[in-house]
């Protein structure tokens, strides 16, 4: 149905910029390989939006070089950049209708006008939308707007596709549906994407692989299960999922927490009092008069429950049950607390 | 409970239509005054269409009144003059400003709602010798008819304008989100002039309708900078008549009041005949809605 077009890669090398002082960027590297999806994660103010426009040629670096295809882009002006871009504002030009806006960027590109009427549906039919071609921006929902404007974006055949946080001002049962929406169509096309967000389930959702940023600084580029299962460090532990921090003392590869041996993953620290980082589904609970810790409060949060007790030690402990368990752990009861053994990440303490 | 806010309502009715009334009679009165005035014979006794027969006879009117059709022509010519100068400098300068200086939308906007604080004298005073070595310039470049045209006038009337059309403007600007517009525009394969062409002006219309609006209207009402500068304008046309035959000069006078309100009714009809909230939509929901 669309002609997908071979993605292409694009590199991102030691980009910096800086805004009056602030390091919105500060070498920031990223390797994207052909056909890719890859999300940006971190938190507000560490640089994603800058280097997704960068990118797009809407900011310079200050320093840096971004290619396309092998080519270097740097000092190509937007508009000769050939990149679909969704924004986190809704952007459709309010005085065309949803197929106007499609045929928008074909018309810049002299395509005649059967052309554009054929790809303009074929793309509005892609984003679900054929019945609501002749609808004006203020007729249609957040979620349709943001359907045109991805239909918008694609149907130009960009070699890059940048998403800005494109679903943040949706609400979250729209939010779910377009961004699986968002991943079955890129799949369909093939267009290398860039995808920026501050949500980590969207981002572990539908990316190929995740980068997870911190002041202007890619932390962690990785698949989403390795992301989550082997962090290279605390930030990225803690801002990707839940985490527990418990003390322990490490040797030889492997720390004692709650009285288990757990292996480290690689680049923790080996050695002395060090704090584990540990999930809440890599413990395990049971009720324990001579355990060594006590239940704080147990929830049911429907497909599973949660137990949060404090170890003899003092540390919080999050631990995640089955949900048939939970009415077990009545606060104040005795547990005992032990780790799965599944490989953890240790920090200095 | 409900008669008493259906009476209340009623009252609030009857208010309304007093006040309009009273705003009615105000503007009415003088212009009847105007009206009974130019309709009377030369003694003034009784009714004649004496004087609207002479104006309505163009080639009499022109040989006998020249200045007339002089200051007419110059009137329109600068009105659309001035229109056309204030939007090319206004626009893209606006625009500009908000998606690339930020920084320099309070200077722009002090410019621009400078003249509101100056009176008309005073600019005249400022512009005398600008205009006296512009029309130096102009003579040598375009010849002395031209050189000393009263289009140039425009160029005061693009700054008296200023204030209100920048007002007009940058409510326009204001409601659309012009940054996300244009960096989408660009994405999509578009330079500076087919965004400012097709994506900015677009979704401008209203603005830019209403501050043509604004200058047309002022334009066609000064007196002052031309009159001190010499040039015959209609308003300065219509005040040398006044001197001669005040029966004509306050004929021309209701007529022009008459053709500014044309002007300004057919540019609001054929400007917003597309979008929504035209006066003329007004008027038509209006009247369908029982008030
Ligand atoms: N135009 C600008 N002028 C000054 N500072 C800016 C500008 N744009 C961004 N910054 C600064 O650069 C840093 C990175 O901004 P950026 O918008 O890239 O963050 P972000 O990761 O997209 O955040 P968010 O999740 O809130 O969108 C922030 O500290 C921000 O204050
Ligand atoms: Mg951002």
């Amino acid at each position: 149905m669309t002609t997908a077009r071979d993605g292409v890669a694009v590199q991102l090398t030691n980009l910096r910029r800086t805004y009056a002082g602030v390091n919105a960027l500060d070498g920031l590297s990223l390797d994207m390989h052909p056909g890719e999806f890859i999300a940006l994660l971190g938190p507000s103010g560490c640089g994603k939006t800058t280097a997704l426009r960068c990118l797009a040629g809407l900011d310079d670096p200050d320093s840096g070089t971004i290619t396309v295809g092998g080519k270097d882009v740097t000092g190509i002006p937007t508009s000769k950049r050939d990149m679909g871009m969704v924004f986190q504002a809704y952007s459709l030009f309010p005085h065309m209708t949803a197929r106007q806006n499609v045929e928008f960027g074909l018309q810049l590109r002299k395509h005649g006008a059967e052309a554009r009427r054929k790809r303009a549906q074929e793309m509005l039919e892609l984003v679900g939308l054929s019945l609501h071609m002749d609808k004006f921006a203020h007729q249609m929902s957040g979620g349709q707007q943001q359907r045109v404007a991805l239909a918008r974006a694609l149907a130009i055949e960009p070699q890059v596709l940048l998403l800005d946080e494109p679903l943040s001002a949706l609400d979250a049962k729209v939010r779910v549906q377009l961004r699986d929406e968002i991943r079955r169509i890129q799949l369909d096309v093939g267009t290398t994407t860039l995808f920026v967000t501050h949500d980590q389930e969207e981002a572990l959702a539908v990316a190929d692989r995740v980068g997870v940023m911190r002041a202007g600084n890619l932390q962690q580029l990785a698949a989403p299960e390795e992301l989550y299962s082997k962090p290279v460090n605390d930030f990225v532990a803690d801002f990707v999922g839940v985490t527990n921090r418990l003390t322990g003392a490490a040797s030889a590869g492997t720390a004692s927490v709650l009285g288990t041996s757990v292996p480290l993953l690689p680049g923790s620290a080996q050695s002395g009092a060090v704090t584990v980082l540990v999930r809440p589904e890599h413990l395990t609970v049971s009720r324990d008069a001579a355990g060594n810790a006590a239940v704080v409060s147990a929830s049911f949060l429907g497909a599973h429950g949660r137990v949060i007790a404090t170890a003899d030690g003092g540390d919080q402990i999050l631990v995640q049950v089955s949900s048939a368990e939970v009415a077990r752990f009545e606060p104040g009861a005795r547990v005992k607390v032990t780790p799965t053994g599944d490989p953890a990440l240790a920090v200095s303490a | 409970m409900t008669g008493q806010r259906a009476a209340f309502r009623r009252k609030q009715a009857i208010m309304r239509r007093v006040v309009i009334g009273l705003v009615l009679l105000f503007f009415a009165v003088p212009l009847y005054g105007m009206f009974s005035d130019a309709t009377k014979d030369v003694a003034g006794k009784h009714w004649s269409l004496a004087t609207w027969r002479t104006l309505l006879d163009f080639p009499k009117i022109s040989t006998k009144y020249p200045d007339l059709k002089t200051g007419f022509l110059a009137s329109v010519g600068l009105a659309v003059v001035t229109v056309v100068v204030m939007l090319v400098l206004l626009v893209p300068t606006m625009t500009w400003v908000r998606l690339r200086l930020p920084g320099l939308t309070r200077t722009v906007e002090f410019i621009c709602l400078l003249p509101l604080t100056v009176p008309a004298i005073v600019l005249v005073v400022g512009l005398t010798p600008i205009y006296s070595w512009l029309t130096g310039w102009l003579q040598y470049f375009f010849g002395p008819t031209i050189g000393s045209s009263t289009i140039w006038l425009a160029l005061a009337y693009v700054v008296l304008v200023l204030p209100y059309a920048y007002r007009a403007l940058d409510a326009g600007l204001r409601a659309i989100d012009v940054r996300t517009l244009s960096e989408a525009a660009r994405s999509l394969g578009a330079g500076w002039g087919t965004v400012m062409w097709r994506v900015v002006l677009p979704n401008l219309r209203t603005a830019v309708l209403s501050a043509s609006f604004l200058a047309v209207a002022l334009t066609l009402g000064e007196f002052t900078i031309a009159n001190l500068f010499s040039r015959t304008n209609l308003q300065v046309a219509m005040y040398l008549l006044g001197k001669s035959d005040a029966q004509i000069s306050v004929a021309v006078g209701l007529l022009s009041l008459v053709f500014a309100f044309v002007v300004l009714f057919a540019m609001s009809f054929v400007g917003g005949a597309r979008s929504a909230t035209s006066p003329m939509t007004r008027l038509r929901r209006a009247k369908k809605e029982p008030a």
